[in-house]
């Protein structure tokens, strides 16, 4: 067989001969079964992304019957930031009519629920109105975003300041209010959007500032889930390891930095969450293969011990899914079927 | 990029039966087959039949729970959904909703 042409983790053209290809899905598996301590994928599976793999199709889909549900993060913004003119009704409805969206979500453009506190007054009527036009269940998503609440636009000092001073227990009371009010953020927004007919809330791209980040969309779980039974919540993750930016916070007694997809999972499940995001790192200096096996490697731990929903993060650089602004067909699709039919979540 | 996992793993949303498999997930979180084979009984058809437009788009004309092709005179958003609520026998927050604010219950 000639070479195989497939894609860094960038996006950019690589060729493997089958032995690197085989090469790279056995050192992406393994990878992920160190770090997580957890089952390499089987003989089969790494057969199965060999062939999917050195398939010349530009795109592959799974086998019919196969499909799963695919939960969308910040619907409006995508059409928004490709500067197409569109409202946000309008945004909604190009996602449920033309693109199939299995489930819809509403968003503020910065997607951050600090900033989108200050507007629920206006998005708040928006998705009472998008709720009345829609036919499939309309989340609202932002993401924690930590990084908001320091100074000087927010309340709380920079801990990345106050660390190289060496001023370790001021940086942590400083992360530990941040956490605080991202708590009462997130909590007064869902609050809102769940009380304006909203089906759920998407915490997004949770713990991208670290610990504190997870912290907080946990703690606000909890609460809604106690405030309102029935919401749906659910929980994309930013990347597959916690970053100890504090270094100690804990959530039922569990540290949280240096948690792997399958421990976050358990932690989430035991907040309230319905749907759980796990997100897996591409690597931009690896092949796509390799990714995809570390991704599916993750995921499938996650999915063996769930008893919530999994939503893999397809987005970009996530899970296999180049870094890159314009993605290729045969990469996304690769990555689609793939998790699909090697850990059988519950949706994208 | 959401046109790309539509075509390779999505369900289709209103176009098939996407969105009503997702509302199991969400109302009572079925997993993803549990929820399949709930729509099927519920409407009657195959498993296989969920994510086939053609079957879906005449099922859910029929049905009048609204589809990706809009004609006059059916069910487009708030209207399908209460129609939804009572063929899968689920809570829908909009839907109560709008019951709240009309001050009288339709279904």
């Amino acid at each position: 067989m000639g070479k195989i042409r497939t894609r860094l983790g960038d996006g950019s053209i690589v060729e493997l001969s089958e032995s690197e290809l085989r090469s790279d899905l056995e050192g992406g598996t393994q990878d992920a079964a160190e770090r997580g301590k957890i089952p390499p994928l089987s003989e089969d599976e790494l057969r199965y992304l060999a062939e999917l793999f050195k398939r010349p199709d530009r795109s592959v889909g799974v086998d019919m019957g196969k499909e799963v549900v695919l939960s969308y993060d910040c619907g409006p913004l995508k059409i928004k930031r490709s500067y197409s003119t569109a409202s946000k009704f309008q945004s909604l409805q190009i996602l449920e009519r033309l693109l199939g969206a299995d489930t819809l979500e509403m968003a503020h453009v910065d997607y951050s629920y600090k900033p989108a506190k200050q507007l629920t007054w206006m998005d708040q009527p928006i998705m009472e109105q998008a709720l009345l036009v829609t036919i499939p269940a309309m989340f609202y998503g932002g993401m924690p975003n930590l990084g908001l609440y320091t100074q000087p636009d927010g309340p709380c000092v920079n801990p990345m300041e106050l660390l190289p001073q060496g001023k370790i227990a001021e940086a942590r009371a400083s992360f530990e209010e941040m956490v605080e009010h991202a708590v009462n953020d997130m909590v007064f927004v869902a609050s809102t959007m769940y009380e304006a007919g909203a089906d759920g809330i998407n915490f997004d791209t949770t713990g991208a500032a670290g610990d504190g980040d997870f912290l907080a969309a946990l703690r606000a779980t909890e609460i809604l889930r106690q405030k309102y039974p029935d919401i749906c919540i659910e929980m994309g993750m930013a990347g597959e390891f916690i970053f100890g930016m504090h270094g100690a916070l804990t959530y039922d007694g569990v540290r949280l930095a240096g948690l792997y997809p399958h421990k976050q999972l358990k932690l989430a499940e035991k907040a309230g969450v319905n749907i759980f995001g796990p997100a897996v790192n591409t690597n931009t200096d690896s092949s796509c293969p390799r990714d995809v096996a570390r991704a599916s490697t993750f995921i499938k731990a996650c999915v063996k011990n769930s008893n919530i929903l999994i939503h893999g993060n397809v987005g970009m650089g996530v899970c296999g899914i180049p870094m890159q602004d314009v993605l290729p067909v045969d990469s996304v699709s690769r990555v689609s079927k793939a998790l699909v039919e090697i850990t059988g979540l519950d949706g994208l | 990029m959401s046109g790309a996992h539509s075509f390779a793993s999505g369900m289709g949303g209103i176009r098939t039966a996407g969105d009503l498999v997702a509302r199991m997930e969400i109302a009572r979180g079925m997993k993803i087959n549990e929820a399949k084979e709930y729509v099927a009984k519920k409407l009657e058809v195959s498993v296989a039949d969920l994510s086939d437009p053609v079957v879906m788009n005449e099922l859910r004309r029929d049905l009048n729970i609204g589809s990706a092709y809009v004609l006059p005179n059916v069910a487009q958003g708030i209207d399908a959904k209460f129609r939804i609520a009572e063929l899968l026998d689920i809570e829908i927050n909009s839907v109560n909703k709008f019951e709240e604010r009309i001050g009288r219950k339709l279904k």
